[in-house]
């Protein structure tokens, strides 16, 4: 198994900061919008584009939530092992709301479209968009592609892409893992 | 934690891991939350069917699995044995075939035999629930039992409960006898000499016929349902001295010098086994527990249905 770095800490980190502010050049003040972190790895980035949000543009009134997608997913049964569901935590109504998808690689496009049904618990959303970390172009299963992109990866489907985060990992990495 | 079940069935608690009750707590816990909003219902289960054999009367179980079937998006048939050619005299196993073989996956199953699910289960190809196999086990409301005190005290290890009434004729008392010790909880039964087992010691439980003593002693009190309908013989005297001495009244629960919780399975007899104002006070979780019987018997078909191959 051979580990390659793909971004490290700084390159992260600037990757976050041209994410938050595409973000505020689309949203301007978040009035209607809402920040959606996808279960489980894309709350990591949610939280953090968040804290760049309030922290360097001083929007201390945004909304966001997590949502979970196992019950949605299209694999149930089809798996070797049964899929484990996480948190969801949306305390608002999305009715009529701008949403914004969060996630940290875009793969097969199969998470998305299962959150795309997921968020509809919840009411009718004006739009959605979807912001990735990583774009793992050209393995797409459906048509979905990122409004908002971190970086765009090309990666056979042996390979993985593993983003690291400090406090759930220890520290802030992007790998790409090949058997 | 394991993320799977240790069973393909849920037969009885008997039959359960500690491991396999927390995971279906869990699981629990995430259902919870979607039937909490604005759409309670996810798609999970779309290609599953199951069928609802009932052989005995129920409504809220039956509700109760119906609901948590539909809220996964399963396709549901339901079947009473009333109304059925069980009644022209097909047996057991041809019925629960004939059902089979228009394409089912899995079956819940109530039924006034004790081991009937049991028995189902190594003769049938489909995932078996037991909704109450007639004084043995009821394990979802067991589940649902535990789940409750465990919301509402925080945790079931070292709690104690008292199990008060009919004990005999109870499914209930039996699976939450199992499923409590399973989770580190002490038990006490209380009632009439009669309406206990007489090995009921046994299963480690404590025998005690005073209710106020047993009230004193308990963190949680489960008052049973006295089973008329199961009585051949008389058991007690009358309904007035079985209210006197086990029935649960607001003068008797204000004297106690702790608050404790009250729960009831339900059907209640209002005025026999609790008072009106006792299963309305604020001590009863009597409705919670019938709110949180949905997403236990959710987590329990997701967690089973996910074990069938396709």
């Amino acid at each position: 198994m051979s580990r390659k770095v793909l971004l490290d800490s700084n390159q992260l980190n600037i990757i976050l900061h041209r994410l938050a502010c595409q973000l505020v050049e689309k949203h301007t003040d978040f009035k209607d919008t809402v920040l959606i972190g996808i279960q489980p790895r894309g709350v990591f980035v949610a939280s953090r584009i968040e804290k760049i949000l309030k922290e360097e543009y001083g929007l201390n009134d945004i909304k966001s939530g997590q949502l979970d997608i196992t019950f949605y997913r299209d694999d149930f049964r089809r798996g070797e092992k049964p899929l484990e569901a996480n948190k969801t935590r949306i305390d608002f109504i999305v009715e009529d709301k701008r949403v914004v998808f969060i996630d940290d690689v875009l793969y097969t496009g199969r998470s998305i479209r299962a959150a795309l049904t997921a968020i509809q618990s919840f009411g009718r959303p004006r739009e959605i968009e979807l912001l990735s970390l990583i774009d793992r172009r050209f393995s797409r299963h459906l048509p979905i592609q990122p409004d908002y992109n971190g970086r765009q990866v090309d990666a056979i489907n042996e390979e993985k892409v593993k983003v690291s985060w400090k406090e759930k990992d220890g520290e802030d990495a992007v790998y790409l893992i090949s058997k | 934690m394991s993320s799977e079940l240790s069973v393909n069935h849920l037969l009885g608690i008997k039959y359960l891991k500690r491991e396999d009750i927390e995971l279906i707590f869990k699981t629990a816990d995430h259902f919870k939350e979607v039937i909490n909003r604005p759409i309670k219902k996810v798609p999970s289960l779309r290609d599953i069917t199951i069928a609802n054999l009932f052989f005995e009367n129920s409504t809220r179980t039956r509700l109760s699995f119906e609901l948590a079937e539909k809220r996964l998006s399963a396709d549901v048939i339901n079947f009473s044995a009333a109304s059925s050619s069980v009644k022209k005299g097909e047996t057991l196993i041809d019925t629960v075939n004939n059902i089979l073989s228009m394409k089912v996956d899995m079956v819940v199953m109530r039924h006034p035999n004790p081991g009937a699910g049991i028995f189902l289960s190594k003769h049938v190809n489909a995932s078996i629930i037991n909704a109450g196999d007639g004084a043995h086990e009821h394990p979802t409301q067991a589940l649902l039992d535990s789940y409750s005190i465990r919301e509402k005290l925080g945790e079931v290890k070292g709690k104690k409960v008292v199990i008060v009434g009919d004990i005999l004729h109870s499914r209930v008392a039996l699976s939450n006898i199992f499923a409590l010790q399973l989770q580190g909880a002490e038990v006490k039964v209380c009632g009439p000499k009669t309406l206990l087992p007489k090995y009921i010691e046994s299963l480690g439980v404590e025998v005690e016929t005073n209710l106020r003593k047993a009230l004193e002693w308990c963190d949680v009190a489960n008052m049973l349902r006295v089973q008329n309908e199961r009585m051949d013989i008389s058991y007690f005297p009358s309904t007035r001295e079985y209210v006197k001495q086990f029935g649960l009244n607001k003068k008797l629960l204000e004297s106690l010098d702790k608050e404790i919780v009250i729960m009831h399975p339900g059907p209640i007899n209002r005025g026999v086994e609790i008072t009106s104002d006792v299963a309305d006070s604020e001590n009863a979780i009597i409705l919670d527990q019938v709110q949180n019987g949905v997403a236990i018997r959710m987590a329990a078909i997701y967690l089973l249905a996910s074990k069938i191959k396709q």
